[in-house]
């Protein structure tokens, strides 16, 4: 089975991890109240998808 | 070679994952809409969708089919005398999933599933007296943001009292 030969650097390690980033949660308006949700999914603020209320507020 | 299973595994065991599926079912049935994980969520509504399928048909042999999946006699019995009627002429799809984002504490994505044709008596009395409160509530909690959301969400409660 292939094994590294060396152990990898700090200086690489961390220039590797450099590139791990996260990235901002993709949201909507809500057609009903504006406010920012998860797209295909109920609104957290008023608990409506597709104008038909889901969730209990 | 049988065409595998759709969706992801669930529980531990084969065993495991019918006794959750069938608990599902039955809860389903039981009130009509449960919360549960989107990954159950698609793994129980075609279980749930044969079972009104079976209420349907109504015979003898339907009844101990379902009996199979759904042990509890009460919902079962509520299941062929109260739920398939209501689907006499919805030829399928049956259940609706709506999904309603990650929950707290595992960040699951989480999901609603419920019968498309609704319950007439459960949630009536309820209604009546939850705008005054819920009205409030909001109030309190969108009190910072702009008051068309709280007159969107005033909206939607008229509405629902209207198609009902
Ligand atoms: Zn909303």
């Amino acid at each position: 089975m292939a094994v590294p030969k060396r152990r990898m650097s700090r200086s690489n390690t961390r220039s590797r991890r450099s590139q791990w980033k996260t990235s901002a949660v993709a949201t909507q308006p809500c057609p009903q109240c504006k406010s920012p949700k998860l797209p295909h999914a109920a609104c957290g603020v008023c608990g409506t998808y597709n104008g038909r209320q889901v969730v209990e507020v | 070679m049988p065409k595998p299973t759709r969706g992801a595994r669930l529980g531990g065991s084969p065993a495991h994952e019918r006794l959750m599926l069938a608990n599902l079912a039955t809860s389903l049935f039981k009130h009509g809409k449960i919360t549960t994980t989107e990954a159950k969520a698609k793994r129980v509504r075609p279980l749930a969708e044969r079972m009104v399928t079976f209420a349907k048909r109504g015979d003898l042999h339907a009844r101990r089919q379902v009996a199979t999946v759904v042990r509890d006699k009460d919902v079962a019995y509520q299941l062929f005398a109260e739920i398939a009627p209501r689907f006499t002429n919805r030829p399928g799809g049956y259940t609706r999933i709506v999904k309603v984002g990650p929950r707290k504490g595992d960040n699951a994505p989480m999901a609603v599933i419920e019968l498309v044709e609704e319950l007439a008596e459960a949630p009536a009395p309820k209604r009546s007296a939850r705008p005054a409160a819920a009205k409030t509530e909001t109030a309190a909690a969108l009190a910072p943001e702009e008051p068309a959301a709280e007159a969107a969400v005033e909206d939607t409660d008229a509405d629902e009292s209207k198609s009902e």
